[in-house]
C-alpha cells in the first residue's frame, strides 16, 4: 500500500475501506460500549427492580402519612378553619369527625373498618389515647346490628354532636386532642424520623424532646455506635499482629495459618454462635476452665504490718462470669465473626510492602521498633483503613448476633428495626430507623469506594 | 526458631510474646468451631461438657467412651426409633430444611453466577459510562444491612405474591449472591490482555467463539469461586428467610435459628458439625481453584 492511499484529501488517516481512521475507531468504541451495555442490562434491571425499588418503597413508608388524610378529609379542612387553637373547636369540627367516620365506614369489603383501625393506631403515635377514643366513637357513631352485622339506620347519634361526644369520652373535651391533629394533616410527615431519635412535634408543629421515660432510641443508637466502635478497635488490635505474622512468614507456613483465618469466614454464622454459646455460657467451657486452673485460696493469713487478714482468692462456683446473653457476649462474638474482615485487607496490603524498606531504615540507624513505627505502619495504613471501614459497616447493621446472644443490654438498632417490622407493626417508624441506618452505611460505603475503590474488595 | 547472634534477650522475649499473642488470636478464631465437634457426639441432652464425657480417667487409668454416641445425628436425620427420653423432640424438619436449603442455594447460585458474570464482563469495559456507579450498585446488596433488605423485600414480595414461596427466596438469595460473583469475576478479568481477543478476531473467530475459547477458561475459576461464595451465603442466610419465607419454607439455618431460640438441644451441634465439615470441603475446593487460576495466568506463589 502506498503512502498516499492511507491519507485522504483532507489529510486524515484512513483505513483500508476508505473511512477516516478516527471515525472507524469511534465506531468500534461505540460498538463495544453497546455490547457492554447489553451485557449489563439484564443484571442491572434485576437488581434495580428486585432490590433497589423494594428498599425505596420501604423508605417511602417512613414519610408517608396519606392514610390518615384519606380517612379524615373533612376534619382536616375544618382544622384549617379553626381559628383560636387554644379553645375547643366549634360544633362543625365535631360533626366533621363523625361524618368522616361514617363515610369511611361505608367503604366496601370491610376496608372502611380496617382503615379506621389503622388510623387509630397511627393517631396514637402522636397523642396517646387516640386509638381507644376513636374506637369508642366509631362504636357510637355507627350502630351495628349484632345479628345481621349490618349498619342500623337511622344513626342513633344525631347532630349536635359536641356535647354528646364529650360526654361519651372527656378526651374530646380536651383541646390537646384536637391540637394533635395539626401534626397529621400533611400527607408527608417527619414524625417517624423524629420518633426514631427521641424527638416529637408539639401542637404547633415545633420539634421538642420526648418525655424522659419515653426516650428509648437515643440509648440504642449510642449503644450501636459503641458496639461497632469497640468491635472495630478490638478487631484491629487482634488483627494487626496476626496479619504481620502472616505477611512475613514463608508462603508455606502462612498458607497453613491462613486456613485458621478463613475457616471461621467460611463457617455458618449460626454455627459460630452456637459454638460461642457452648464456650461462654455459665456452665460453659471458658467458665469451667477458669474454675479448674485458677488457684483457690481462702483463709486467714498473718501479713506483717497488716495483721491477720481474711484473704479470699477463690474463683468458685458463684464467681462464674456471665458472658452470654449480654453486652459482653455481643462484643466477643461479633469480634470473632468480623475478625477475618479485618485481617484479610490488612494482610493483602502488608503483602505488598517490600521487607527491604525496614532493613534500609535500620541500616540508616533506626532501632527495629522505630523503623516499624516510622516506616512499616504508615505503609500499612490503607489496609487498616479498609479493614476498619469494612468491619464498622458490617457491624453497625448487625441483627442476628445481638438477637441471639445479646440478651437485653446487647440489642442493637437492627434489632429494633426488626421489632417495629414484626412485633409492634409500626412500619413507618421501622422504615425511618432503617433509613437513618442505611444513610450511615451508604455514607461509609461511599467513603470506602472513594478511598480504596470497591473493586479492590478481596475475599478469600 | 533461630535467632541471629546479635539478638538481645529482650528481643527474644518480645518475639516469643508476639508469637504467643498471635497463636492466641488464631486459637480464638478456630477454637469455638473445634469445640462443637466432640460435643455433637454427646449422649446427654445438655449443651455442655459433663463429667461422663471425660475420655481418659486418671483414677482407673483407662479409656471410657460411654458419654458418646450418635444419638443426635440420628435425630438430625429424622431417625426417631429407639429414642425414648422425654427431652427429645424428634422431627423431620431438619431433613426438610436441608432439602429446601439445597434447592434454594443451587438455583440462587446458578442465577447469581450467570447475572454476576454478565455484569462483570460488561463492567470490565473501561469506556462504559457510569462504570463506577453501576459497579457500586451491583455490590450494594452486600453492604446494605440484611434487616433492611429483608424488610424491603417482604413488603415488595407481598405485593407480587412471592412471600412464602420458594421462587421468592431464590430471587432474594440470587440478589445477595450477585456481588460476590461480580467481585471475583472482575478480579479474574483484571489482568486480562484484550489483545488476546483481537488476535482471536484476526484469526477469524466470532465474538461468541472468542468468548468461549479465550475468556471463558480464564474467568472460570473466578466464576466458580464467586459461585461458591454465593452458595455459602445462601446456604447460611436466615434473616431473609425469616421475613420472606412462610411456615412451609423450613431451611437449615432457620431450623437452627429456632433451635437456638426455643428448643435448644445437641441436634444443633450435629447440624453444626456437618456444616463445619461442609465448609472445610468448600474451602479446600476454593484453595485448589485459586492455585489453578494462578498457574493459568502464569503467577506462581513465591
Amino acid at each position: 500500500m502506498s503512502q498516499s492511499s492511507t491519507i485522504n484529501s483532507k489529510g486524515q488517516l484512513i483505513t483500508n475501506d476508505g473511512v477516516p481512521l478516527k471515525e472507524s475507531l469511534s465506531k468500534s468504541l461505540r460498538q463495544t460500549k453497546i455490547r457492554s451495555f447489553l451485557l449489563i442490562l439484564v443484571p442491572l434491571l434485576f437488581v434495580l427492580i428486585l432490590f433497589v425499588s423494594p428498599i425505596a418503597s420501604l423508605l417511602s413508608r417512613s414519610i408517608d402519612d396519606t392514610l390518615i388524610n384519606q380517612v379524615f378529609p373533612e376534619t382536616f379542612s375544618q382544622y384549617e378553619a379553626w381559628e383560636d387553637k387554644s379553645v375547643l373547636p366549634s360544633e362543625e369540627m365535631f360533626a366533621s369527625v363523625i361524618n368522616d367516620i361514617r363515610n369511611t365506614h361505608k367503604l366496601p369489603d370491610g376496608r372502611g373498618k380496617l382503615l379506621l383501625g389503622k388510623s387509630g393506631t397511627r393517631m396514637n403515635y402522636e397523642y396517646s389515647g387516640w386509638r381507644s377514643l376513636l374506637k369508642k366513637t366509631v362504636k357510637e357513631a355507627i350502630k351495628v346490628d349484632k345479628k345481621s352485622k349490618e349498619v342500623v339506620k337511622p344513626y342513633i347519634w344525631e347532630a349536635p354532636f359536641k356535647d354528646k361526644m364529650i360526654k361519651k369520652d372527656k378526651k374530646w373535651g380536651k383541646v390537646e386532642t384536637w391540637q394533635s391533629l395539626g401534626v397529621m394533616k400533611d400527607p408527608y410527615t417527619m414524625g417517624y424520623y423524629l420518633n426514631a431519635v427521641d424527638l416529637r412535634y408539639d401542637a404547633n408543629k415545633n420539634i421538642i424532646e420526648k418525655k424522659e421515660y419515653l426516650k428509648i432510641y437515643k440509648t440504642i443508637w449510642m449503644r450501636t455506635l459503641k458496639v461497632s466502635l469497640m468491635v472495630t478497635i478490638f478487631c484491629l488490635i487482634l488483627a494487626y499482629p496476626v496479619s504481620y505474622l502472616l505477611a512475613t512468614l514463608p508462603m508455606r507456613t502462612s498458607n497453613i495459618l491462613m486456613i485458621c483465618v478463613l475457616m471461621p469466614f467460611w463457617t455458618s454464622l449460626l454455627v459460630r454462635i452456637v459454638a460461642w454459646m457452648i464456650m461462654l455460657q455459665q456452665n460453659g467451657v471458658v467458665n469451667d476452665t477458669l474454675l479448674t486452673i485458677l488457684p483457690c485460696f481462702e483463709g486467714i493469713v498473718n501479713i506483717p504490718f497488716f495483721g491477720e487478714t481474711n484473704i479470699d482468692l477463690c474463683f468458685g462456683e458463684e464467681d462464674r462470669i456471665p458472658m452470654m446473653y449480654n453486652f459482653t457476649g455481643t462484643i466477643i462474638v461479633m469480634t470473632q465473626v468480623l475478625l477475618p474482615f479485618m485481617i484479610l485487607p490488612i494482610y493483602s496490603v502488608m503483602k505488598g510492602i517490600p521487607p527491604s524498606y525496614m532493613k534500609a531504615a535500620q541500616n540508616l540507624g533506626a532501632t527495629p521498633t522505630w523503623a516499624f513505627i516510622r516506616v512499616y505502619i504508615p505503609q500499612s495504613v490503607p489496609g487498616i483503613g479498609a479493614g476498619c471501614i469494612l468491619v464498622f459497616i458490617v457491624a453497625i447493621g448487625y441483627y442476628i448476633t445481638p438477637e441471639l446472644v445479646g440478651g437485653k443490654d446487647g440489642q442493637m438498632i437492627g434489632n429494633f428495626v426488626a421489632r417495629e417490622m414484626q412485633k409492634t407493626l409500626n412500619w413507618g417508624l421501622g422504615a425511618a430507623i432503617g433509613a437513618i441506618l442505611l444513610a450511615a452505611v451508604l455514607t461509609l460505603y461511599w467513603v470506602y469506594d472513594r478511598l480504596i475503590g470497591i473493586d479492590n474488595l478481596k475475599m478469600g | 526458631m533461630k535467632f541471629p547472634s546479635y539478638t538481645t534477650p529482650r528481643q527474644k522475649l518480645w518475639h516469643y510474646t508476639y508469637i504467643g499473642f498471635c497463636s492466641l488470636v488464631l486459637f480464638f478464631l478456630v477454637a469455638p468451631l473445634v469445640v462443637v465437634i466432640p460435643l455433637s457426639f454427646t449422649n446427654s441432652p445438655y449443651l455442655q461438657f459433663i463429667p461422663e464425657m471425660k475420655i481418659f480417667s486418671f483414677d482407673t487409668w483407662s479409656f471410657n467412651f460411654d458419654g458418646y454416641g450418635t444419638r443426635w445425628y440420628k435425630e438430625l436425620f429424622g431417625m426417631c426409633e429407639g429414642i425414648t427420653q422425654a427431652t427429645t423432640v424428634c422431627t423431620d424438619r431438619w431433613i426438610i430444611g436441608m432439602k429446601n436449603s439445597a434447592i434454594i442455594a443451587v438455583f440462587a447460585t446458578l442465577f447469581a453466577s450467570t447475572l454476576g458474570t454478565l455484569a462483570a464482563l460488561g463492567l470490565s469495559n473501561r469506556h462504559m459510562p457510569f462504570n463506577r456507579a453501576i459497579m457500586a450498585l451491583m455490590i450494594s446488596p452486600m453492604i446494605v444491612p440484611l434487616i433492611i433488605t429483608a424488610s424491603g423485600m417482604f413488603f415488595f414480595f407481598a405485593k407480587v405474591n412471592l412471600v412464602a414461596t420458594l421462587p421468592g427466596l431464590i430471587i432474594a438469595h440470587t440478589i445477595l449472591g450477585i456481588p460476590f460473583v461480580v467481585i471475583t469475576v472482575t478480579a479474574s478479568l483484571s489482568g486480562f490482555d484484550n489483545n488476546l481477543l483481537r488476535a482471536g478476531t484476526s484469526l477469524g473467530g466470532s465474538p461468541l467463539r472468542n468468548f468461549f475459547k479465550i475468556q471463558a477458561p480464564l474467568i472460570a475459576p473466578g466464576v466458580i469461586s464467586g459461585g461458591l461464595f454465593a452458595f455459602i451465603t445462601s446456604f447460611d442466610e436466615v434473616v431473609i428467610v425469616l421475613f420472606v419465607g412462610g411456615p412451609e419454607q423450613y431451611t437449615l439455618p432457620r431450623q437452627m435459628w429456632s433451635g437456638i431460640r426455643n428448643e435448644i438441644s445437641p441436634t444443633i451441634l450435629a447440624a453444626a458439625t456437618i456444616l463445619v465439615i461442609f465448609s472445610i470441603l468448600l474451602l479446600s475446593t476454593l484453595e485448589m481453584l485459586r492455585r489453578r487460576a494462578e498457574k493459568i495466568r502464569g503467577i506462581t506463589p513465591h
